[in-house]
């Protein structure tokens, strides 16, 4: 007599399921997405005196709000990791081998640098950098 | 009595359908003798009620039989002859010479993402390789409540009613740019004949099935961009069955 073995005799998977955290991850910051990006459009290019408006003081100005240093700070790592992480699934789709663990290993420095330089610059952000007349800050840097 | 039939005005002679001449571009390709496929051009006579399979009917009876193609029925419920045509993934037996511009010559080629074995012809083999994973067979090992039969309501049997409709042609699964890049893929029509038993309330099989597409080349290499749904010769919503079985995997349950 012949045995069948019994279906689904495969090893169960250990660990974390990449694929799947990584796809819920692109749908969910996605969305959120959406309303950064169009939130932080709206109001540097569009509101008040629309683009004519951004210069150093303007940027000097939102970022010594804490509600805009959160925003783009969200923006920041939500954007940056999604648009690595698609990256990523080209990379596996269309190298392989070597040159995969290249790429790949190439888009995972690049994207811990950016996301180390974004965040120091958002949090560290000093105003008052340089020469303050150029920046037409001078009153409130002699202020402090 | 007889002279009633005899008065009447004879019928005018039926105009003679309009016959017209088709250009067929055909990717031919023979292991023995090329290295490369190269593609070859027929000029058939067709009338507006002839298919793409009558056209390669014709030039394999009356022009050249070395044509090799796969077909079986010719109307469109064996799934043998799926090809591209015009750079679509088709059943050459239910696409219509007159539904295309016969102004311009028709290509014809294999489908892709499969290894060519000649002409029109590939091997199928890994894709029902990957079919086979996915156990499409009834996974019951319980006894039916009070009976003999798994009673089953109309509603549950529409719940995967459209995934039923799948003749294993792999148009859409050679039409899946995602399947292209390394045939990895499961491909879309394992996907639907597995959604076909996932949402089956009769079947106890499903956790096992979910868990084999929730793998590294499962459900989540999808990138949604409804080749498969275009291409499926059944209208099989096809991207649609697809996103259930990814919210199944998420929920952890049909």
């Amino acid at each position: 007599m012949t045995t069948v073995p019994l279906p689904n005799t495969r090893p169960a998977r250990r660990g974390v399921n990449w694929e799947k955290w990584g796809w819920l991850y692109m749908r969910v910051s996605g969305v959120l997405l959406v309303v950064l990006i169009f939130g932080h459009l709206l109001v540097n290019l569009f509101l008040g005196e629309g683009v004519k408006a951004i210069d150093f003081a303007f940027v000097a100005g939102k970022l010594a709000d804490p509600f805009w240093i959160v925003w783009d700070l969200l923006l920041l790592w939500l954007a940056l990791i999604h648009g690595s992480n698609g990256m990523r699934t080209l990379v596996n789709d269309y190298a392989h081998g070597r040159l995969r663990k290249v790429l790949l290993g190439a888009l995972l420095v690049s994207t811990i640098v950016l996301l180390v330089l974004g965040t120091l610059v958002l949090t560290t952000f000093d105003p008052c950098i340089g020469d303050p007349a150029s920046t037409g800050l001078q009153e409130l840097c002699e202020a402090q | 009595m007889a002279s009633a039939t005899a008065e009447a005005p004879a019928p005018a002679p039926e105009a003679p359908i309009q016959s017209f001449t088709v250009t067929l571009i055909i990717r031919r390709f023979d292991p023995e003798t090329m290295d490369e496929p190269i593609w070859q051009d027929f000029d058939v006579d067709m009338f507006p009620t002839d298919r793409v399979l009558d056209a390669l009917h014709k030039i394999k009876w009356e022009q050249d039989g070395t044509l090799t193609f796969r077909r079986s029925c010719a109307h469109g419920i064996c799934g043998s002859d799926a090809m591209r045509i015009n750079g679509r993934n088709r059943l050459a037996c239910k696409t219509l010479i007159k539904d295309l511009d016969i102004s311009q010559p028709i290509y014809v080629e294999a489908i892709k993402g499969l290894p060519l074995e000649k002409d029109l012809i590939v091997d199928m083999e890994p894709f029902f390789e990957s079919y086979r994973q996915i156990q499409p067979f009834l996974i019951a090992d319980s006894k039916p409540k009070g009976g003999k039969e798994r009673i089953q309501s109309v509603a549950q049997r529409e719940r995967f009613d459209d995934t039923t409709k799948c003749i294993l042609c792999a148009a859409c699964t050679s039409s899946c740019p995602v399947f292209w890049t390394d045939g990895q893929y499961f491909g879309p029509a394992a996907i639907v004949n597995a959604h076909r038993f996932i949402f089956d309330s009769r079947d106890e099989g499903s956790q096992v099935r979910l868990d084999i597409l929730n793998d590294k080349e499962g459900v989540w290499r999808c990138r949604t961009t409804f080749n498969c749904s275009e291409a499926c010769p059944r209208g099989i919503e096809v991207t649609k069955a697809i996103a259930e079985v990814k919210q199944a995997v998420l929920r952890g349950k049909a």
